[in-house]
């Protein structure tokens, strides 16, 4: 069902621009855990491409929310607005592609609307909808890799795509300040998905893809286990030290 | 980390259009595909290229060092295939 808009207002700008800055702030993160334990230095180099992107994004988003620092090193857990699924951990490498597959996807159909929308997010996702379209296509390459090679691959792949698959429904709640309904946007996610998971050889995970316990959750503050664990090593350094420069 | 049986690619750039592809370095991958977007991430990411070309290394055949004497040393006392020669005309550009 498609739903009215209501029109943006500077708080709603705020609140929309928390929400996706921590999505890419979160992700930039996990992914940023890696370094030094990718399986391969190539493959740690594109992780590292990614995240890094996802950090530019984050930057640009949470200064539209106030000071980006203050935000990303000295709020509490509940104060975070990302969805689920960015703090989900590493897991097995099929986990971690699970997970960029799932949210690349969707981050692709959200700038792409973005980009050809008239809100404050227009000139970022017109920039950051390329970046994101390489982010898809990497995980995209390896899901088929992963799905389609040896059993071994096509058994971890099916088992993260599953772990995951309750952690998308949340990406198509409603987020006040967009200029568009996040609902529209999920019928190409699961055609598309649904696509590649169906060359890689494996079946779409027929599981619910959210559950009373996490509808809306991260959006609105309410976090996984894992996610409080990653935020204590991601501020302690700044909480430790506050104001220490380079 | 480096514990992979991915077969080497030579990368090769072209920093921009009019110019030829340079080799730029070599990288691991398990495919065409992951050693384009490999080379991607490794050696355009700072803006240096428009194209990139992988090749296997293993397609590669190259001179042996052994054989630098027959191949290049015969070239090194001949000036005269140098167009050095010539006298170049007043107001001849581009050359």
């Amino acid at each position: 069902m498609t739903r009215e808009a209501p029109a943006p207002t500077a708080a709603h700008t705020a609140d929309a621009a928390l929400a996706l800055g921590d999505d890419a702030l979160v992700l930039s993160h996990r992914l940023g855990e890696l370094m030094g334990h990718a399986p391969v230095l190539e493959e740690e180099v594109a992780l590292a491409n990614i995240a890094l992107d996802l950090l530019g994004q984050a930057r640009i988003l949470l200064s539209m929310a106030g000071d980006e620092d203050e935000l990303a090193y000295l709020r509490e857990e509940r104060a975070f607005r990302n969805v689920q699924l960015v703090e989900q951990p590493n897991g097995d490498f099929a986990h971690t592609i699970a997970r960029q597959l799932y949210f690349s996807t969707y981050q692709h159909l959200l700038y792409d609307r973005l980009a050809a929308g008239r809100s404050p997010f227009a000139g970022l996702a017109a920039k950051a909808v390329k970046e994101v379209a390489y982010h898809r296509d990497h995980a995209e390459q390896w899901t088929l890799r992963l799905g389609d090679g040896t059993e071994t691959g096509h058994e971890r792949m099916g088992r993260a795509c599953t772990a995951l698959w309750r952690f998308t429904g949340e990406l198509f709640r409603p987020l006040d300040g967009l200029d568009l309904d996040p609902a529209d946007l999920e019928p190409a996610w699961l055609e598309s998905v649904g696509d590649i998971l169906g060359r890689a050889g494996l079946a779409v995970p027929d599981g619910p893809r959210t559950g009373a316990w996490t509808a809306g959750a991260g959006r609105e503050g309410l976090h996984t286990e894992p996610f409080g664990w990653m935020l204590a090593e991601m501020q302690h350094l700044h909480r430790s030290h506050p104001g220490a420069t380079w | 980390m480096t514990d992979t049986d991915w077969p080497l690619w030579e990368v090769f750039v072209r920093s921009r259009r009019g110019l030829s592809h340079t080799h730029a370095g070599s990288l691991h991958a398990p495919d065409a595909a992951f050693a384009l977007r490999n080379a991607r991430d490794l050696y355009t990411r700072r803006g240096e290229g428009v194209s990139l070309w992988v090749v296997p290394s293993s397609a590669i055949t190259a001179s042996s060092p052994d054989e630098k004497d027959p191949f290049f040393e015969p070239a090194a006392d001949k000036p005269y295939r140098h167009p050095t020669f010539y006298e170049i005309p007043e107001g001849v550009k581009h050359l």
